[in-house]
């Protein structure tokens, strides 16, 4: 058996696991996890969205929080118009954050490196800040959902349907960026990636290149915050604030940067370890800073580098 | 019709140093154009403000009759301005066929543009038909397979060329193409060099004299930040200002 052949078969396997995976927890009676698995999904999507930012374009950009946060506001502030099917409101948070990004990023790609690092953290706090002081927005309480949003014909009312909607998201998501990976613009992505000054030199019009990867990414992390405002029945801002945007970065990393399944991995890591640390000690940070030194030291391609995963 | 390249009381400076201080430069169709002059005289930043890495603080630069020195690096490329580097500037982690595949890529904007995010590259075998035709021309064909990281310094500079001849540029601009080489690789760049001679427009910066004055057809000498002759290479050779300002005596006639 060809090696892309076997990883069709583990990707097959993995996946019907996990659309088995509430009926099993059901049968146990753990119902509890249903949402637990939920979230893990949310910030899978929340993290590959960002992993293509940083490890697909090459952008390490530290102000992702404001997409994500900005996505679950965004369905919060429909809700109270009184508009509440998701069809309208999810959308309308993926094209929020687009927007966003395509004018925070046509400022910020002007800047390289640690500058741009800076610049992008300063815009989602700007957002934040805004939202926090909107009495509207619910300050520093957030904006609690009057339900979960309407999902004709299904009925997110049940966490399990609600657990297979993110998990069809996350799912078309990844399989979008693997073709993606291989297409014209995946390939000039690469060719970013390694030599920006040569790319140029070809021809191609390089901002315009990572401005596109830039509002893709922040499209998905609007989706994705959609999702969590769903799952947790509000938008809060600590979704907004800059310590999401750093934990969605530590995800990356811990995953591996660039690589495919790099924010998926992440996010079960670093989400799995908080649940399992959070039972036996109050130090469960302590320990994943741990993990995160050993992966950056260790292991440079992170999670997926270490189990073999192919690349893209 | 007038010349290729136009360029006309260019001027550039850095903090208190004119490196272009009213360049006057023509290049006509078809010619390699060997540029020449001392350390210091300006050469690569001239080849910055014709390939867009820099703007001019004054002058004009006309190609093929329009004004574009305000045109940033991409745009002058479509438009048929490439450039190589004097430090090789590759994709060391890409294969050598994904190098020049790139080239093809940007050039061939009728084949699909680089935004679709749909369907693979690799399927268009074009493109890779292409990128093969290229490495052939420089002796490449035997590596396409390799990472490009892995070549020696000599292909390294081979397979930029390659890219650069794959955009299809109607003039090409050699920053020092031999930099760094020994004596066997720089007689293999000279002889890819001058298999190009007629059929594309060449603007060469390079320090080797024996092969600027065998390859150009035409010789520019840059001093301090000005052109002081643009002749033919007989002319270049015995010119006294020339011989006063750069080449002293070394040169035998």
């Amino acid at each position: 058996m060809t090696p892309a052949r076997r990883g069709n078969l583990v990707e097959a396997g993995v996946l019907l696991a996990a659309i088995a995976l509430p009926l099993i927890l059901e049968a146990l009676g753990e119902d509890f996890y249903i949402g637990f698995a939920t979230r893990l999904l949310i910030f899978a999507l929340a993290a590959t969205s960002l992993n293509f930012i940083v490890g697909y374009g090459g952008m390490v950009a530290f102000g992702h929080a404001a997409f994500f946060g900005g996505g679950a506001y965004v369905v919060a502030f429909l809700m109270q118009a009184g508009i509440f099917s998701a069809w309208i409101a999810w959308p309308l948070a993926v094209l929020a954050a687009g927007v966003a990004a395509l004018a925070i990023g046509a400022l910020s790609l002007r800047t390289r490196g640690v500058y741009f690092i800076m610049i992008t953290l300063a815009f989602a706090q700007m957002i934040y800040y805004s939202i926090v002081s909107l009495q509207s927005a619910g300050g520093d309480d957030g904006l609690p959902l009057e339900q979960r949003s309407t999902l004709a014909p299904f009925d997110l009312a049940s966490d399990t349907t609600l657990y297979w909607v993110a998990l069809a998201t996350l799912a078309a998501c990844l399989i979008a960026l693997k073709r993606l990976a291989h297409s014209r613009y995946g390939r000039a992505l690469a060719g970013l990636r390694q030599n920006e000054q040569r790319m140029e030199a070809l021809g191609y019009p390089v901002d315009r290149l990572k401005l596109v990867c830039f509002v893709i990414g922040a499209g998905v992390a609007g989706l994705a915050g959609a999702l969590l405002a769903n799952q947790n029945g509000m938008a809060s801002p600590t979704q907004l604030y800059w310590t999401q945007s750093g934990m969605l970065l530590v995800m990356v990393i811990l995953g591996g940067v660039g690589q495919r399944y790099g924010g998926v991995l992440g996010a079960l890591a670093l989400l799995g370890l908080e649940e399992a640390l959070g039972l036996t000690t109050e130090y469960a940070h302590f320990y994943i800073g741990l993990a995160l030194l050993a992966v950056v030291l260790f292991a440079p391609r992170g999670l997926a580098g270490l189990a073999g995963l192919r690349a893209r | 019709m007038g010349a290729l390249l136009e360029i006309s009381g260019l001027k550039r400076h850095f903090g208190g140093l004119w490196a272009a201080n009213g360049v006057d430069l023509a290049i006509e169709r078809g010619e390699i154009h060997a540029l020449i002059g001392p350390n210091g005289a300006g050469k690569t930043t001239l080849i910055h403000l014709i390939s867009g890495a820099l703007r001019p603080d004054a002058g004009r630069i006309v190609f093929a009759g329009a004004d574009i020195g305000q045109h940033n690096m991409h745009a002058r490329v479509a438009l048929g301005i490439t450039r190589s580097y004097q430090i090789t500037q590759i994709f060391p982690h890409l294969p050598v066929l994904e190098n020049v595949r790139l080239a093809v890529q940007s050039r061939r904007r009728d084949w699909g543009s680089s935004f679709r995010m749909c369907r693979p590259a690799s399927a268009d075998f074009r493109m890779l038909a292409e990128a093969e035709e290229w490495l052939g021309r420089v002796g490449l064909a035997e590596a396409a397979g390799q990472l490009a990281a892995d070549l020696a310094h000599g292909q390294q500079r081979a397979l930029e060329l390659a890219m650069a001849l794959a955009t299809r540029p109607q003039l090409l601009l050699l920053d020092e193409p031999m930099a760094g080489m020994g004596p066997e690789e720089s007689a293999h760049m000279a002889a890819l060099i001058a298999s190009l001679k007629g059929a594309q427009t060449i603007l060469l910066v390079e320090h080797d004299m024996d092969i600027v004055f065998r390859l150009a057809d035409r010789i520019s000498v840059l001093v301090a930040g000005r052109v002081i002759v643009s002749a033919a290479p007989d002319v270049v050779r015995n010119h006294p200002d020339v011989r006063r300002a750069y080449l002293g005596d070394e040169v035998a006639p």
